[in-house]
């Protein structure tokens, strides 16, 4: 016994770091096999914090652009609110009427942390379960799809970005349909790549990239990005690079999708 | 003692406000990302216990863990690190071996020594960190390129900052 505690204390350091570092590696291990919602909102409600008041800070500094992309989005808005309204003149709807009804509910949220150079990169928002905000719903931005909402603490959510090596989105070509995976590559902020269309399908330089709707997280016809190169590598399917339209650096008002539908259709999914 | 306690916990906080306020949010590009914190480890002084020095990289590591959403990442790189210091502290060491009172940095033992500490040190942190990060060795040499780029970032940096956490006592050495 006095001969095992001598050993042990001769070889402390070494010991302590094996243990340490033990502990470490499984967390590290564990965080990069499961991306569990889990570990994210640990620590979110002490980062979240810091954040905002980072955020309200240099929120100054993108005011100029944030009005300009307001105010184009306000001017799209308007012009499908003219055609609503004119289709809407027509017919009356009953609240029971089950053809006029509301499937997404969209939740404006403001970006107090972002981050574009890691593997693994995450945004957070400034709503969150108080606000409605729950796991897994969709977060897009007038020009595109951002991300997926992960961990959501009482006023803030943590979203997986697409810029997140262990993000993957049903993804479809607007002109023909023919869907696939997109997933981001880990090296450009700007770029994207698809995957499983087969090699029969036409594919231009410049196509349009939309997300499918099959996931029920996001609706049909999001924009994604456009294609920016195909090439056909040993297979029957096309890996297409996609040039995002969401600019990643510029990110400050974004929209949280609720798919009022979605346990429905989760219910029947599981069913079969 | 309680001097050296005050400076480290100083130092402690001032790197992380650093490390999240300003450095997290310079953003680059995925090349270059330095991580100053790792400086911490560095200042300690050369008397600290090597069981100390185990549990100051793990609340090191831990805290940047919170704060960077990566569980693990960080606490696993900053006690590799802090394992290696001994050893190349040994291995480094100047003919006369290190004085008391004085602690590793450029005016105690100029640039040249501290140049080799500090790039082996973060070196074998910025690799086991990307490394880690990635958790492949699929794009073995594009994840090297990146802990190159941001070696050198985080050695500018760690230099850099010794002309402001270190005031010299005597400003010509003979």
């Amino acid at each position: 016994m006095r001969y095992l505690l001598k050993i042990i204390y001769k070889y402390h350091f070494f010991l302590l770091f094996l243990m340490l570092e033990a502990i470490a590696l499984s967390m590290g291990i564990q965080y990069n096999l499961y991306q569990r919602a889990r570990f994210v909102s640990l620590s979110e409600n002490i980062s979240a914090y810091f954040n905002e008041s980072i955020s309200s800070f240099t929120d100054y500094f993108n005011l100029i652009e944030t009005n300009r992309r307001l105010s184009l989005e306000n001017a799209k808005l308007k012009n499908q609110l003219q055609r609503v309204y004119r289709s809407d003149n027509l017919f009356f709807f009953g609240e029971n009427d089950t053809l006029h009804r509301q499937k997404y509910f969209f939740t404006s949220a403001r970006v107090i942390k972002n981050s574009v150079n890691r593997m693994h990169n995450y945004l957070t928002l400034d709503k969150g379960s108080e606000q409605g905000v729950r796991p897994e719903m969709g977060v897009i931005c007038p020009e595109g799809i951002v991300g997926i909402t992960a961990g959501v603490t009482r006023n803030f959510t943590s979203v997986i970005s697409l810029l997140n090596v262990n993000f993957h989105v049903s993804a479809k070509l607007k002109k023909n349909n023919y869907f696939g995976t997109l997933s981001w590559g880990g090296q450009d902020y700007r770029k994207a790549v698809l995957q499983d269309i087969p090699y029969h399908v036409q594919i231009e330089v410049g196509d349009t990239i939309v997300t499918s709707g099959y996931s029920a997280v996001f609706p049909e016809g999001i924009m994604i990005g456009k294609v920016e190169k195909a090439i056909i590598k040993n297979g029957n399917f096309y890996t297409v690079t996609v040039s995002l339209s969401t600019d990643f650096k510029h990110l400050v008002y974004v929209d949280v999708i609720r798919n009022l539908q979605k346990e429905e259709q989760n219910k029947l999914e599981t069913h079969d | 003692m309680i001097n050296s306690l005050l400076r480290n916990s100083f130092l402690f906080i001032v790197l992380i406000l650093v490390q999240i306020l300003i450095l997290d949010n310079l953003q680059l590009s995925s090349y270059a990302v330095p991580f100053l914190y790792v400086l911490f480890i560095l200042m300690l002084p050369f008397e600290t216990p090597g069981w100390a020095l185990l549990l100051l990289a793990f609340v090191m590591g831990f805290t940047m863990d919170l704060f960077e959403h990566t569980y693990g990442i960080h606490t696993a790189a900053t006690l590799l690190m802090a394992w290696f210091r001994p050893g190349v502290l040994r291995l480094i060491a100047p003919r006369e071996g290190y004085a008391s009172n004085t602690l590793p940095g450029i005016y105690d033992y100029g640039l040249g020594w501290y140049l080799k500490y500090v790039v082996i040190l973060v070196f074998i942190h910025h690799s086991f960190l990307f490394y880690f990060e990635v958790f492949s060795f699929k794009h073995f040499f594009d994840t090297l390129l990146r802990v190159i780029i941001s070696s050198l970032f985080t050695i500018i940096l760690v230099i850099l900052s010794q002309f402001f956490v270190h005031k010299p006592k005597v400003f010509v050495r003979e």
